[in-house]
Parts: structure tokens; sequence; C-alpha cells
């Protein structure tokens, strides 16, 4: 639609906007809303966008087709009445412990609240506390706390092709839940944690553990390892008053030192081997013509959503372990023997964009007898809290270095942070490209890009092989369900369960628009750039862990039995 | 191991063209058979209609006339639409609740043979006020004739 | 028997009047649900038997080669359900009311062999006894059109159905008419969707027809959820064929090839007797892929519902058909244009099809002929409640309440006074008796806050309190509520909960203004129309009672005497000894008398603390 709409008395362009609301958020006035996400279908619950017309009629704007000639209101005081009303009678039933609440100054019901002027609630509390599902190793649900906005239910079904949860029930006794009301550890639930990045309250949040990890750091006996992701780097600034996409590898280092832990490693090194490993496996498979198509193993959303949905495709997924779970496992083996010596016990560390990670190092192949791989998982929030406690101003920090050996990874390894990224560190190890015409080519295929299924090819030995690359689980769901149908056909195939891959994971400061994704996938690619390696298997460190502490014993890099 | 039977269900699921389309009419004749909706009935149908069980739920805890727990071989539904009420069905509600030994928490006999529900209007409001055996509805009734109707019931099923 | 030609229909029709014609004598037996609570099954059997052994020729079921004899048949609804089981005898038009299943034989040697009437079983009242059904003042006002059939016919037959011109219509149609020109007759007559609203349904039917996109549906919403309604009922299981012919005309004005009819699940009667005429017509190639032979198609398909009134509401409607939850979406899209499955989607209840095919075969102009310039043709209304006689009956728009009332209904019951009519279900309002004399139609409702609705009445005496009446719609609305937007969900919670502390004794001071301050933001906020008019039962009441409310909070009194908590406290003068300890302990010196003789409570200084109750040795004191 083109034309304008007078937006309190504002010329503003429809420009194809796809709603009113949008057409008002373009005039520089923030509508408020609860159920409203851009990615997700239109719900139009929470009656909170309402706007006036000329004629006195009043609509929600979210649900409005703008038209050339409109005029709307957005602020008279009968919707000032009405939108005050509307957040009194919700928190008449919320779970008022503000100060305590871990969403608290970042919770949309109390920052409206605030803003509208709701001071006084009419109505008492008569609901009945619920239990909090703290079932799941990476989201903890608190039902007292959900205002039935159903973005969680949405982004799961909608964008994921999960549906773990549901409404269920009606009227007054609706609720967010699981299948039968079960807990969400005993649902088909992949712990993405994208439900909780899109929930405005307290309702759904990120099972915290910190006081694990400070309690490591904390007792001399505990040698604390910390690894970094790569999206952690380009995301973690945001909660500092950076920019999004801005690297803060150094200064992340820095604090985490100031805080007290051991040594700081990059998982980069982790990736690096992780292409290293999974460019061997493929090629044996294409010249052996055996479980075709390959799919990538390093995201954990995807591999439950993988097991369990499509257990029968797990002969096809990658037998490697996730970078951050090599990683790992080398770091545990390099301080067996230092460990022992100095009888202290290496804790190992992650600082993940990811809540399925939490729910990965809890898989029982990653555990020995001597205990988890990767002890604790700490998302980029957690992180930034432990950040804020220490007191830390993260914004004066000097940059510094990552410990030596493990603190040298390369831009392939880097670029695991977007989708499309492991494929490219793939095909940069397949066609062995090393000019920088070459990469600059693979570049510019369709490796790199939002989109949520692409394609490309690859020439190898004679053959062409097809590449998808994937991210969102309902993408994920959608071109398995054409490759059983045999209506596509790939070689190989990269999933990430997250939007714009692990950079958008659900670990990752809010919001997460579309732009900050771009803007954090940009620095990642910024940093691939100005890396002096920019393939995995000429990083000295990978060359030197294959000669000395992995000889022989490469398997330990691999899932047994996943085929 | 299958604690119902679950060929049943299949057929019910054909019958229906395996069609998702359908779940509302699945779910009704499943509950015709089972009585009420059993768990693995529903994971398996989820399975055939490649719906999720989330879904599944969702949409049977939406309809007041599916249930997740085992009804009784009777649903008695006490009509409580304006008519009736304004002709005191309520009376009538109490004293089933009695007879059949019922709380606000408790809709089935502990025999298993009733279960008592209320519903908003059964759209016989001349013969206020109703209630329905099954499919069988029974007019101007009165807290005494419920009651012997059931002592009724009961003879019958022993 | 498959009609292969509109000219076959109409053959056919001809041959199956003759053979109506022809019949000596009906007997028609009500099997509509009321009657057969009151086991017209087995007085209808009974009938039929006794006669048949009586040796009279019987005639079960109407064809064309069988013709004479007395017919016997079960009929659908009179609508005089409060006297049934009801038995009509034709063509005396006899009316047999509460018939038992003693009473079959006097019928069949009396009325069957005998030619004579069992006067015992006419109807009597007040003014006296009546033997044609048409002398009956229920039925003297009435205008049955869309119910003509109901009552009068063999509900369980095609032929008869057709002999009643059914489908002549529908032959009309498919032989003369386009499916634009179909959409302006129905325009043209000015039909008003029978549901609530009263959107003009051939505004409807030609915006679907100019969608370009295909395929397009036809719906009908038979999940008539209002307490106090059962019009869709009764039309569904008396005449499924109407309904069915006005859906397939529809599909042919506006190109849908199929269509569904949804119903409640609580009318199993009904989805029985529309499956089989679906059955009957599908055999008889009325629906399928060759209508009539004119090569046109249209089947349906009955969906039950599963206990939601929200689905009552368009797009809850068609979600729940679709398999989901039935909760109201967004509009726009409208259903015209994403309705069932996202298409284009002719949705009207079961009362507006109902009349189609009489506005097809009679024109636009016959059916402006009735009723009012903006509201034309009949009405039915379930006329529930205080009334003498409570029952179904069609009557002009236009009609005045006090007709209805009154005249057709006989007043209030056990000579009460009349208070209000609730009209339009928990949609709806409360009609104080300022408003009997008001012509019923679409927008005289309107214009004073209320609507027709689906077109149930309850009609309210005085001894009924407005403020229980108006917690009664809020607890049905908040069990109803789907629980989507939160103006509804949360709010008409709120709005219960301030309702039953009023009716409890508890009432604040400024509970009134909360309650509109609430009513309002529901009213103007709310997702779907079923949540837009969840407060108007209070708002209602409040505007013409609002004295009743405040009597409850202020006074805590109820005036019409039926909320509990608020009845006044007594002494029962037959324990009371007179021994004075309840004055003694009476904070406001409402009690007094006479040592040694009962004491009494004076109601208007009485401030109901119960003081008095507990400190009573001999339990006198009752209320409290």
């Amino acid at each position: 639609m083109k034309g304008y709409v007078i937006v309190d008395g504002i010329k503003t362009a429809i420009n194809d906007a796809k709603n009113l609301l949008e057409v008002i958020r373009s005039a520089g006035i923030e509508l408020p809303t609860f159920c409203y996400h851009s990615e997700l279908s239109t719900f139009g619950a929470c009656r909170m966008c309402i706007v006036e017309d000329d004629r006195g009629r009043i609509m929600t704007s979210c649900s409005t087709i703008p038209y050339d000639g409109m005029v709307v209101y957005t602020n008279t005081p009968r919707l000032r009445k009405y939108r005050r009303n509307i957040l009194e009678l919700l928190l008449a039933n919320h779970d008022r412990d503000c100060t305590t609440c871990i969403k608290s100054s970042r919770c949309k019901l109390q920052e409206l609240a605030l803003t509208m002027g709701v001071r006084d609630v009419r109505f008492e509390n008569i609901t009945e506390k619920k239990p909090v599902d703290r079932s799941s190793p990476s989201i903890v649900r608190d039902p007292n706390k959900c205002i039935m906005c159903g973005e969680c239910v949405r982004m799961c079904e909608e964008v994921q092709g999960v549906g773990a949860i549901c409404i269920a029930n009606r009227g007054a006794s609706i609720e967010v839940v699981a299948a039968y009301g079960k807990p969400l550890a005993e649902s088909n639930c992949v712990n993405c944690g994208q439900c909780r990045s899109v929930c405005p309250t307290g309702a759904l949040t990120i099972k915290n553990d910190n006081k694990d990890v400070w309690d490591a750091i904390n007792d001399p006996k505990k040698r604390v390892i910390v690894q970094i992701a790569p999206a952690v780097r380009v995301a973690i600034g945001e909660e500092f008053g950076e920019a999004p996409g801005t690297e803060v590898m150094g200064r992340l280092v820095a604090a985490l030192r100031k805080m007290g832990v051991d040594e700081v490693y990059d998982t980069t090194i982790g990736a690096d081997l992780t292409v290293t490993e999974e460019t061997a496996e493929f090629i044996a498979r294409v010249r052996e013509g055996k479980n075709i198509p390959l799919f990538t193993s390093c995201c954990p959303g995807w591999m439950q959503f993988v097991k369990t949905k499509y257990p029968e495709l797990l002969p096809n997924v990658s037998t490697c372990r996730s970078p951050m779970e090599m990683f790992g496992v080398v770091i545990k083996e390099y301080f067996k023997d230092a460990d022992k010596e100095e009888d202290r016990q290496t804790v190992n560390v992650a600082i993940m964009p990811c809540t399925a990670k939490k729910a990965e190092a809890a898989l029982p192949e990653f555990t020995t007898d001597a205990g988890r791989d990767v002890d604790f998982v700490l998302t980029t929030q957690e992180l930034c809290m432990m950040i804020k406690e220490s007191g830390i101003q993260f914004a004066e920090l000097s940059e510094e270095a990552a410990d030596m050996p493990f603190g040298l990874g390369s831009g392939a390894g880097v670029i695991f942070g977007v989708t499309g990224g492991v494929t490219e560190s793939v095909i940069r190890q397949v066609s062995n490209a090393h000019s920088k015409e070459t990469l600059r080519d693979i570049a510019f295929t369709p490796v790199r890009g939002m989109n949520g299924i692409r394609e490309l090819s690859l020439e190898f030995e004679g053959q062409t092989l097809r590449v998808a690359i994937v991210n969102g689980l309902k993408n994920a769901d959608m071109l398995i369900k054409k490759l059983k149908s045999g209506e596509v056909s790939y070689d190989f195939i990269e999933v990430m369960a997250c939007t714009g891959g692990c950079i958008g994971g659900a670990g990752q400061p809010l919001p997460q628009t579309s732009e900050v994704r771009e803007a954090r996938a940009k620095g990642l690619y910024g940093a691939d750039s100005v890396a002096q390696i920019k393939r995995s298997e000429e990083n000295p460190t990978i060359e030197t862990l294959y000669n000395g502490l992995l000889k022989g014993k490469e398997h330990i890099l691999h899932v047994p039995g996943r085929h | 191991m299958a604690t119902i039977d679950l060929t049943v269900v299949d057929d019910i699921i054909r019958e229906h063209q395996s069609n998702k389309q359908n779940i509302i009419a699945i779910l009704q004749d499943v509950q015709k058979v089972f009585r009420y909706l059993p768990e693995e009935a529903l994971n398996h149908i989820s399975v055939k209609l490649d719906m999720t069980p989330a879904k599944i739920y969702s949409i049977a805890t939406f309809y007041e006339n599916f249930s997740l727990k085992p009804k009784g071989k009777y649903i008695i539904r006490i009509c409580d639409g304006t008519a009736c009420h304004v002709k005191h069905s309520i009376p009538i509600l109490n004293a089933l609740k009695k007879k059949l030994e019922l709380d606000d928490g408790k809709h089935t006999s502990s025999d298993m043979l009733f279960t008592l529900e209320t519903v908003s209007c059964l759209g016989a409001c001349g013969l206020a006020p109703v209630m329905m055996v099954n499919d069988t509805v029974h007019s101007k009734v009165t807290p005494e004739y419920a009651e012997q109707l059931i002592d009724k019931i009961r003879a019958e099923e022993a | 028997m498959k009609i292969t030609s509109t000219k076959n229909l109409r053959n056919l029709k001809s041959q199956y009047s003759e053979a109506l014609d022809s019949l000596e004598m009906r007997v028609l037996v009500c099997g509509g649900t009321g009657c057969v609570a009151g086991g017209s099954v087995k007085i209808y059997e009974k009938i039929r038997d006794l006669a048949k052994e009586a040796g009279v020729k019987v005639c079960v079921s109407l064809d064309v080669h069988e013709c004479g004899g007395i017919g016997i048949h079960e009929s659908a609804c009179h609508g005089f359900c409060e006297n049934g089981p009801i038995v009509i005898i034709k063509p005396q038009d006899w009316l047999y009311t509460k018939v038992t299943i003693d009473d079959c034989e006097d019928i069949v040697n009396e009325t069957i062999i005998g030619k004579r009437p069992v006067e015992r079983l006419f109807y009597t009242n007040v003014n006296g006894t009546f033997d044609k059904y048409h002398n009956i003042p229920f039925y003297e006002k009435q205008k049955r059109i869309s119910l003509g059939n109901c009552g009068e016919a063999d509900v369980n037959s095609l032929a008869e159905y057709i002999a009643r011109d059914g489908y002549i219509a529908l032959a009309n149609a498919l032989d003369n008419l386009s499916g634009d020109e179909i959409c302006k007759i129905v325009t043209d007559a000015e039909l008003r969707g029978r549901g609530g609203g009263g959107y003009p349904a051939g505004r409807k039917w030609t915006q679907v027809k100019r969608q370009p996109n295909f395929p397009k549906y036809v719906v009908c919403n038979g999940d008539e959820g209002d307490p106090g309604a059962f019009m869709d009922r009764s039309l569904l299981e008396g005449d499924p064929h109407r309904i069915i012919e006005g859906m397939i005309i529809a599909g042919i004005a506006v190109d849908a090839e199929f269509g569904y009819v949804y119903v409640r699940a609580e009318y199993p009667l009904a989805v029985e007797r529309l499956k089989r005429a679906i059955e009957e017509a599908r055999e008889a190639g009325i629906l399928g892929d060759d209508i009539l032979g004119s090569g046109k198609k249209f089947d349906l398909q009955v969906n039950q519902g599963a206990g939601a009134f929200v689905c009552g509401e368009g797009s809850a409607l068609t979600a729940s058909i679709e398999g989901e939850r039935g909760m109201p979406r967004v509009k726009p899209p409208r259903t015209v244009e994403a309705g069932l499955f996202g298409k284009p989607t002719v949705l009207n209840n079961v009362e507006t099809f109902a009349n189609v095919p009489n506005i097809i075969l009679n024109g636009a102009d016959a059916f402006k002929s009735i009723g009012t310039e903006k509201s034309p043709g009949t009405k039915a209304f379930a006329v529930t409640g205080n009334v003498e006689t409570t029952g179904l009956i069609e009557v002009p728009m236009g009609i005045t309440m006090r007709e209805i009332v009154f005249d057709i209904c006989g007043g209030i019951k056990n000579g009460k006074k009349f208070k209000a009519v609730q009209i339009g279900g928990p949609s709806g309002g409360c009609l104080p008796e300022q408003y009997l004399d008001m012509p019923l139609d679409f927008d005289s409702l309107a214009s004073v806050g209320a609507m027709i609705g689906s077109g149930g009445l309850v009609v309210l005496d005085e001894d009924t309190c407005m403020v229980e009446i108006a917690r009664f719609f809020m607890n049905f609305t908040q069990n109803e509520s789907c629980g989507k937007c939160i103006p509804c969900r949360e709010g008409t919670k709120r709005m219960l909960e301030i309702l039953e502390r009023i009716v409890a004794g508890e009432g604040r001071e400024g509970d009134i203004d909360l309650l509109l301050e609430l009513g309002e933001t529901i009213s103007v906020t709310a997702l779907c129309g079923l949540g837009k008019s969840a407060a108007n039962p209070v708002l209602s009441t409040l505007k013409y009672f609002r004295e009743e409310y405040e009597a409850h909070i202020r006074d805590k009194r109820c005036p019409a005497g039926v909320c509990k908590a608020l009845a006044p406290i007594t002494i029962d003068p037959e324990k009371c000894k007179g021994c004075s300890k309840c004055a003694k302990n009476c904070p406001v010196n409402a009690i007094s008398g006479k040592i040694k003789e009962p004491f009494v409570i004076d109601e208007n200084v009485c401030i109901k603390c119960g003081a008095c109750v507990s400190s009573c040795p001999f339990g006198a004191i009752i209320g409290g």
C-alpha cells in the first residue's frame, strides 16, 4: 500500500507496511505491545496497541491495514484509560515480586506499568500460586508471571517448528504448558530457549548457573578454565553500551581474569578441530557414497530435534562432537597430569550464546567417571550479570589476549557463530582455498546471508556436491520433509536451530531483531577478515594437538555409536 | 507397552481420512470409545497425524466436552441455562452431588458409573429445568426425580 | 430414488402433493426434543401399532405409489413444548396436549376410527378450551414461515418436504437464475442475519461472489449457545432439508462447492436428523456432483461442536472446523475474504439459511411485505422464563414485546408483575417495562443498547433480582471466555468478582463505578464480538435498575428478596421466649419487644452484624 496515514497530525508514509502499527512506529511513536512480534504471526490479544481514528472508533493497530488518508490518534484520554485498565488487570494477577525478579528493569510489564502511570491496583490477587517449573536444564518457567501473550508458543511453533509448549485450557484458566501439563523436561523441548528471548516478563528465563561458577572460582582447589564461543564476543558489548556487532573479545578476556578465572581460551580452537574432523568425515562419506547427506552436529538444539523427531536420520548426522565439547575434552586431557600433580581439579566453563549448550553439557555421552567434559555452561547474559556483579567497568577495560596454548583460532573457526559459517569453513578446507580471490568467491556464494534455507554447489573430485544451509528449526523440518519425499537431495546440510545461527542464540542480550543479528554477523565476518589464519588446518595449535595430545586419540573428538 | 487398544484409534483416524482437520471429530470418537482421552491415544494420534502432543493437548483442553480423566458410563449434564437457572436447576445439581458423593474437584462417582457436569444450555428451555443423561433429555426435573433416576440406573447396572 | 432433473423434481412434487392430499387423516406426533423427553416416541409407536392392529390403513411414509389411508407421522417441534407431548390431527387441526401413553387407545378408537376428538386432551387455559390449534392465543399472532413445516409435516420425509414446495426454490435457481441474480434477490429482500448482528446476508453473499479466490465455502452456524435460545435446534431438528436447500442456493450463488454445518454437541437429535437428511439429499441427487442434473456441485459435512460457547463467533467457528482451538482471530481479513481455510466464506446462521428458499420461491417483495422496512421478514424467538406459556414462536419483525409476552405467551406466571425481558442472551441486555411497546427489530433494539441476538427472550418477573441476573450472565461469559484477549479474560473475571461480592452483601462504595469502567474497557477493547458484548448484561441492568445495585451495596438489601446473604434477619416467634438478650446485644437498637413475648427486628435499622444470632440461646434468630 502506498500513500500516507496522518498519525497524531504527522503525515506518515505507509511504504508497504504490513499493518498500521508498523506505520505508527515508523513515525517515531513507540506504541506499547505485549503480543506483537514482527517475525511472528499477529495474535491481537493484548489490546495495548489500540488507536483511535477521526470518527472515534478504536482499533488495534497491529491488526489494522493502513489506507491512504487514514487519520489516527495514538494518545487520547480514552486510549490512555483503556491501556491503564488493561495493565491494571494484568498486574492484578501477576506475581509482583519485582524487586527479586530476574527480569526486573527489563520486564515489559513493569516498564509499561511505570510509563503508563499505573500506580494502584484495585483488585486483589486471588490466583493460587503455581509451582515454578525448573525441570529443564536450560529454561525456568514461572507460570505466575505469564501474561498469556502467547509469543513463546508462536516462536516454538512458527519459527522453531518444535511445538513443545501450547496454550491450554480456556478463559481465566488459560495457561502456557507442555503437553499434558507435564514438566518441560518431559516434553519434546529442544532447549533452544527462543521462547525466553520473546517473553516480555519473567515467565521464561534462563536457568542460572552463576552460583556454581562463582563457587568454583572461589575454590583454590579448582582450576577454572573458561572458553568463549565466537558469537559471544560480538553481542555481549550490547549490555555495556556498545553497538551490536562490536567485537569485544579482548575486554572479555580481561574481565574474566579480573573475576579470577585461571585460564581464558577461545572456543574457536574447538571450531577449528571440528572443521578438520568434519571435513575428513565428509570427504570419506562422499568417496564411500555412504550416509549422504551429512548433517552437521555442532548445534545442540538441532541435535535434540533430530534425536526426538527424526531418529532415523541419526546415521546421517556427523559423529563430530560440537566445538565446545571437542575443546572441553581436549582441555580436560591437557590438564589431566597437572591436576594430579597439583592436586587440583580442572573445571571447564563455557561461555555460550546458547541455552541448549547447558543441556548438551549434561548429556551422558559427554560425561565420564571424572565428571562432565564441560562442567558449566554460562550464557552471554549470565556472564554479563557476573561482570556487573563484580563491579567491573567493562567500557574501561584494556584488551587482553587469551591464554596460550589455546588462545589462537582461525577466521574459519570464528565464523562458526553465524549461519553458513560451518559450511564456509568446510568449503575452505575441501576446496583447499588459499588465495584471497578464492576466499572472496566463496564468501559471495549464498553461504553468507540470513535466509532460512540457502543452497549452493561445490566441485569436488569431479563431482558436484549439493549443499544446503538451514537456520531456524522450522526450516530444517521443512527441508527434511522435502528430503524424505525426494523433492530435494543434498550431500551436506548445515543446520543451526536459531535464526541467524549462534549469534541469534537465546542466551544473547535482548532484544534480538533482524538488524541486531545482521550487525553481529558483520562483526564475526569482520573478525575473520582481519584474522591472520583463515583456514582451520593452518592453525598451528591444531597441528600441535594432532601431533601431540590427540595422537592416536582422535576418537575422543567423536561421539561413538551415532551410526 | 500399550495399555489400551490402539487399533481402535487407528480405525478412527482412518475413518476421518487421517486428516488433521478432523482432529476434533477424531477426539470425539476416541472419547466415545474410552469415555475419556487417554494420553496414550493422544500420543498415538500425534504420531499418525504429525501433530505435536502439545497441539493436541491444547485442542483437547479448549473444549468442555473433552476429558483427560476417565469419565463415568453415564454422563449427567444438568442444564444451568437462564431458563433452567430461574427454574431452580442448582438444587438438582446439589442433590446429585450429594447422592453421588461428589465435590467441586470430583465429578465422577467412585463406581465410575456417573459423571456429573453442568452445561450452559441444552436448548430445551420450554421444559426447564432439564438434564441430559448421555443423549436422553429429561424434562421438568426435580431433585427427587434425579435421585430416583440414579437409583434406577444403579439397579439396572447391578 | 435419484432425481435427475429439475423437471423430474417438479413432477415428483405434484405426485407427492397428490399422495398427501389423498390421506384421509393425519396424526402428527411431535418428535421435537421436548416432546421426545416426554415420551413421544413411544406414543407415536403405540398409536401406529394400535391403528394397524385395528385394521386401519396406515401410511407411515409418504410415497407416490401408496395413497390414501391414515398418515401417522412424527412431526417437528410445534414450539408449544410446555404442553407436550403434543399430537395434531389434520385436517381437523385438533391439537392434543400433554398426551400420555394411556391416551393412545382413545386417540386410535375415537379420533382415527371414530373421527371424533378426544376433548379432554384439548388445550385449556383460564379463557376456556381450544379445539383448533390456530385459535390458541399462542399461535394466533404467530407467522410461521421458516418454521412453516415444523409441526405440520412428517419430520423424516424428504417426500413431504418436496410435496410442500421443498427444493423447488433450488430448482428455480438452477433453471432460471445466475449467481449474481440470486445474490441480488437476497440483497433486495434485505434479509438480515438472524444470528445476532443483523448484517445483510445479500451483501455478504455478493462480497463472497466477487472474490477471485477458490475454493469458496458456505458455512452454517448452528452453534446456538445462548442460554435460553433454541430456535436453531428446532429448525435443524424439524426441517433439516430447508437448511440444506438454503445452503445449496448460497453455494450456487457464490460458486462454492462445499459447505459445513457446525452444530453444538448438545443437540444430538439435530445432528442425527441433519445427517440423515444430508444422506437422503445425496441419494436423491440433490447434493453431490450433479445437483438435480444441472452439472453443478455442492456437498455438505456436519461438524459437531465440542462444548465451547465462543465457537458461535464466526472466526472461532471456522477455527474449530479447521481443527484448531476455537479462538477468535483478529480481523481483517474478514470472513468473506479469508474465512474457512483462509478462503472466501459465506457464514450465516441456521435461521438465515432457512429463510432463503422462501425468498427465492416467492420473491424479495413477498418477503419484504412482512416485518418492518429495515428489518423485513419474520423472526423466531424462544420465549422462556416466568411466562404462562414458554416455547418457540415465529413472529413478524416489528412486533412488540408486549404482544409476545402478554398476547402470545399469556402474560406473567402466577399473576406476578412483569419486570424485564432479557433479550439476546449473554451478549444482550435487560429491557424494562418502558420498552414493552417498542417494536422488536434490529435497529430499535440497537438504539436502546440491546440486540435481538439469536432470539432468546427470557421473561423476568418482579421476584427476579437484576443484580443476580447480571451475575448469572457474567458467570456464564467468564466461564465461556476463550481467554485470548486480556480485557475479556481478566476483565470479566474482575466484574464477576465484584458482582459476587455485591450479591453476597459485601459490595463496596465505588463498585458501581468500577463495574462501569471495566464494562466500558471490555466493550471497546475486547477482540471479538462476544467479548465486546460480554459486559452488556451488567451495563444494561445498571442503566435500568441501578437502584437495585445501590440497595445491595448501601442498604445491604436485596429488593427482590433473592440474594440469601442479604435476606433480612428475623426472629421466629415460635421459638422466641422473649428473653431480650438479643435486644441487649444489638449495637444499633434495632430489636424491640416485651419480655416473655416474641421480639421483632426493625429491618430498616438492622445492619446485619449477626450479634443477635449468636446471642440467642434458643436459636430463634434466622439469617445473618
